[in-house]
């Protein structure tokens, strides 16, 4: 049984002032993530990520089809006692201290009030915020609630932990902090469904990815695969004064340095560039593939319309 | 058995408006009775009990009709503005649930408000009277019928937040107050009216909330006793009015999508 299945699934939102129009916020969307995988959901903002997480949190209702989490409904109280949620840019009540939010959340989630308080502790500890549990929220910067906001995601130790941008206001230790705290999850055999528009997050972290744009799914798969079946780039680099016509009409990147030439250029036009070296009797140094990232794949699949809003890590 | 995770959202309600300083107005309201106290004193000749008694306990009255109301219009709308109700619903909390905790929250809020406000009468009581008669348990009943008042407000403001915006639901909730303390005439003109009038009045006059009836301050402060028969009918009417209004704002939010 996956730990997520969804089937189908459809929203459609009225639009205007009379409600007469329709906005497409996601195509029929069919995912299944199995237990104990951590799961990247990727696209550019607006892209039906958000969405579909308010689906499966019961936000939302789905204009059509169906999903379950943990075999159950989703608006199963036995299956949401079961599962965590961190929303996007989270704001909490304000008027509580960390503590009392997390005792709070704890409180709604069914826990054990006698193991509530050392589970607020060790909570508050995951994310770094012991020094400041007493104090209000209202006094937080944007950092420090993105890590309460994982702290009562994971409070009650739920199978299942739904991440809406979870890197979001954190600087480069707080992303790498977060990182660690989700391999740890999935250490402890949870399954992580997270979604996100920083790639390089995702390459590092997600046993799979999914690809949406404009609602719909438009690719799906481990990492390494996805990124093999975009079309590779070598680079060629040789010692000699100037660029064969021959491989100046592939429209490969050239750069020079000294005598130094350096090309990247499509890995099906290799064959035919190293011929044109051996004509002019140009002496070759190295052939090394480029490796494929997740952005290029990326890009492959939304365009590069898309890749500017793609972001790198620190942006 | 009250549902434990009603309970904590409406602790959770009540803390938030005592931290908000939402209690801060009993400062307000402190002041107002010392000032009226004292003036009463000094200008009326055997009236100070009937002037007290009707300013304090309209005060009473206004100062908890604007809190239930600005705090009642933002229960819902501001939960969803700020995201605050994306973690409680995507724990095991069903949408009925949530929307109960708010209402016993604020109730409770206004009903610990009340309490402050009413020593503060009769603390003004004893300053000019110097001392209590049989009649005064009366103003109890009126304290009351008071916070009956409070209960159908804040289930009103709870209904519209579950569907509009705060200024939209701050305008609806206060003149229906308003109307609805009118609304003995509105049923005497609904009893004399004929066809399509006569009509929409009767409907229009069981469909406000009876404020009229709840407001018995001028006859405790005339000394006037409050049948017991008023007292029963009030709290049935309150109940029931309530629990319409709440299961209204429970169908809406039910459905409702949060963008």
């Amino acid at each position: 049984m996956p730990a997520i299945e969804i089937v189908d699934l459809e929203k459609i939102y009225a639009a205007g002032f009379w409600r007469k129009r329709s906005k497409r916020a996601l195509q029929p969307l069919n995912l299944a993530i199995a237990e104990g995988e951590i799961f990247g959901f990727l696209g550019p903002n607006g892209a039906g990520k958000t969405t579909t997480l308010k689906i499966l949190m019961g936000l939302v209702f789905p204009t059509a089809g169906t999903a379950r989490i943990l075999g159950m409904k989703l608006d199963d109280p036995r299956m949401k006692a079961q599962i965590g949620f961190l929303p996007e840019q989270p704001y909490f009540y304000d008027h509580l201290t960390a503590r009392e939010l997390l005792r709070y959340y704890g409180q709604l989630s069914g826990m054990d009030p006698k193991q509530l308080s050392r589970k607020v502790d060790t909570a508050l500890e995951q994310v770094k915020l012991s020094g400041s549990a007493n104090v209000q929220l209202r006094k937080f910067s944007k950092g420090m609630l993105q890590r309460a906001g994982i702290a009562q995601a994971i409070l009650h130790d739920p199978k299942v932990v739904f991440l809406d941008e979870p890197m979001s206001g954190l600087d480069p230790m707080g992303r790498r902090e977060v990182r660690t705290l989700i391999e740890e999850l999935k250490g402890q055999g949870k399954t992580v469904f997270f979604s996100t528009h920083i790639l390089s997050d995702a390459e590092a972290l997600c046993d799979r990815v999914a690809i949406i744009h404009q609602g719909e799914l438009r690719g799906i798969g481990a990492v390494a695969e996805l990124t093999a079946s975009v079309h590779g780039k070598v680079e060629i680099v040789w010692q000699g004064g100037a660029v064969p016509a021959g491989i100046r009409s592939m429209g490969a990147e050239c750069h020079s340095a000294g005598d130094t030439m350096r090309v990247i250029l499509p890995e099906e036009n290799q064959d035919t560039a190293l011929e044109a070296l051996r004509r002019e009797h140009l002496r070759l140094i190295s052939v090394v593939p480029v490796r494929t990232s997740l952005e290029d794949y990326f890009v492959a699949q939304l365009g590069t319309s898309a890749k500017s809003e793609a972001v790198s890590p620190g942006t | 058995m009250m549902n434990t995770r009603i309970l904590h959202i409406a602790t959770n309600t009540f803390r938030e408006a005592v931290r908000d300083r939402v209690l801060y107005n009993l400062i307000a309201f402190a002041l107002l009775m010392s000032a009226a106290a004292v003036l009463v004193g000094q200008i009326s000749i055997q009236i100070e009990r009937l002037v007290v008694i009707n300013l304090g306990l309209t005060a009473v009255s206004l100062f908890g009709i604007v809190i239930a109301i600005f705090i009642g219009i933002g229960l819902v709308s501001k939960e969803i503005d700020k995201r605050t109700l994306y973690t409680v619903l995507s724990r095991p909390v069903r949408r009925w649930e949530f929307i109960a905790g708010k209402f016993f929250g604020l109730s409770g809020t206004l009903v610990v408000n009340t309490f402050f406000m009413a020593i503060g009468v009769f603390a003004a009581l004893a300053y000019v009277s110097h001392h209590f008669e049989r009649s005064d348990v009366g103003i109890l009943v009126a304290l009351y019928f008071i916070i009956l008042q409070f209960v159908i407000i804040t289930a009103l403001a709870l209904f519209f937040s579950s569907f509009s915006t705060p200024i939209f639901s701050a305008i609806f909730a206060f003149w229906l107050f308003v109307i609805g303390s009118f609304a003995q005439d509105l049923r005497n003109f609904a009893a004399m009216a004929h066809g399509t009038t006569g009509l929409l009045a009767t409907g229009a006059a069981y469909l406000i909330p009876n404020f009229s009836a709840l407001n018995v301050i001028s006859q405790v402060a005339h000394g006037e006793p409050v049948p017991h028969r008023l007292i029963l009918l009030n709290t049935a009417y309150v109940l029931v009015y309530s629990a319409a209004v709440l299961s209204g704002a429970v169908l809406i939010f039910e459905r409702r999508n949060l963008k």
